[in-house]
């Protein structure tokens, strides 16, 4: 397969992997089950703001579809945000050992 | 596992975020100068994908479910180092945009997901290609057996942070969180090696990055 087009069908598959996400198990995960049995849930605090807390979209009343938009944001911007910040890191340093 | 704010205390805290930010600047120097236009993509791809996999929460047993964590399936394509980088920025991600695991536990969350995790699965890989060879058949089995590790070491590392900062007993925490663990860290390697074996039928020269140009 070409080059492109991989990278491109890699992504989609990740958004679509994120479209499945209204069908995850809402059971507490490891650590929250844990907690909850060696009773010491209650110290955790929850965070003095919200963006898209608990991968809901805000304002969005249909659950489904506020996490899948939720999903969508955080798979484009993870996506963005580390090809942006690893080509910064490999191009900085690249700079740095030929100037000019 | 991400952790929340409450659980650790002060001392465990900043102990975990030195030695994580020692790990970052560390994965910056080797990233930087190891990699280049091939592996640029691919650790997009793959933050996109531990993103979008971790939000995929599966059903285990007591009503308890686990997810996908991805350090090893980061450290076996492109090193231990590229699995710190994913993991700084998923984490960063997840805790101020999402609301998933405490900012201040962050350094918690990036040392045992990414520096435990990345690091520790990608040694037991490389040490079972050395004793195994470095046959398909022996890579995916490895692929397994350190996905399984990166999962539960990381609990392991939740574990003993929790019972440091007092919150509950190191033995009982220690077995409870293995246990769950151990349990999730089935379907880990099940799917890591399902994204190695696609991964290969499609981009072959993929799983060579690793080998050729990025060793520590």
């Amino acid at each position: 397969m070409k080059n492109k087009k991989w990278w491109l069908c890699a992504f989609v598959f990740c958004l679509m992997l994120a479209t499945l996400s209204p069908l995850a198990s809402s059971s507490p995960d490891g650590l929250e089950s844990v907690a909850e049995e060696k009773g010491f849930v209650d110290m955790s605090a929850s965070s003095p703001f919200s963006v898209i807390a608990d991968y809901m979209f805000p304002g969005i009343h249909n659950e489904a579809l506020a996490t899948i938009l939720a999903g969508w944001i955080g798979t484009t911007l993870l996506f963005a945000l580390v090809f942006g910040v690893t080509w910064l890191i490999t191009r900085v340093r690249k700079s740095k050992l030929s100037p000019g | 596992m991400h952790i929340p704010d409450g659980f650790l205390n002060a001392g465990t805290l900043a102990g975990t975020a030195v030695v994580s930010a020692g790990g970052i600047a560390n994965a910056v120097r080797v990233v930087g100068k190891k990699f280049g236009e091939k592996q640029v993509p691919l650790m997009g791809i793959l933050a996109a994908f531990v993103f979008a996999a971790q939000m995929l929460n599966f059903p285990i047993m007591g009503g308890t479910s686990g997810h996908f964590m991805g350090a090893a399936l980061c450290a076996v394509l492109l090193g231990p180092w590229a699995a710190v980088i994913v993991f700084t920025l998923v984490l960063m991600a997840q805790c101020f945009i999402f609301q998933d695991g405490g900012m201040l536990a962050l350094g918690a969350n990036i040392f045992n997901m990414g520096i435990v995790g990345g690091l520790g699965s990608y040694a037991i890989y490389r040490l079972g290609l050395k004793v195994f060879g470095v046959s398909l058949r022996s890579k995916m089995a490895m692929g397994y057996i350190a996905a399984w590790f990166s999962v539960v070491l990381a609990a392991t590392a939740c574990a003993l942070e929790l019972a440091i900062s007092g919150v509950s007993p190191l033995g009982g925490v220690l077995t409870a969180m293995v246990g769950v663990h151990a349990i999730i860290g089935l379907v880990e390697g099940a799917i890591t090696v399902a994204a190695l074996v696609l991964i290969r039928s499609t981009r072959a020269d993929l799983l060579e990055l690793q080998e050729t140009e990025v060793c520590i």
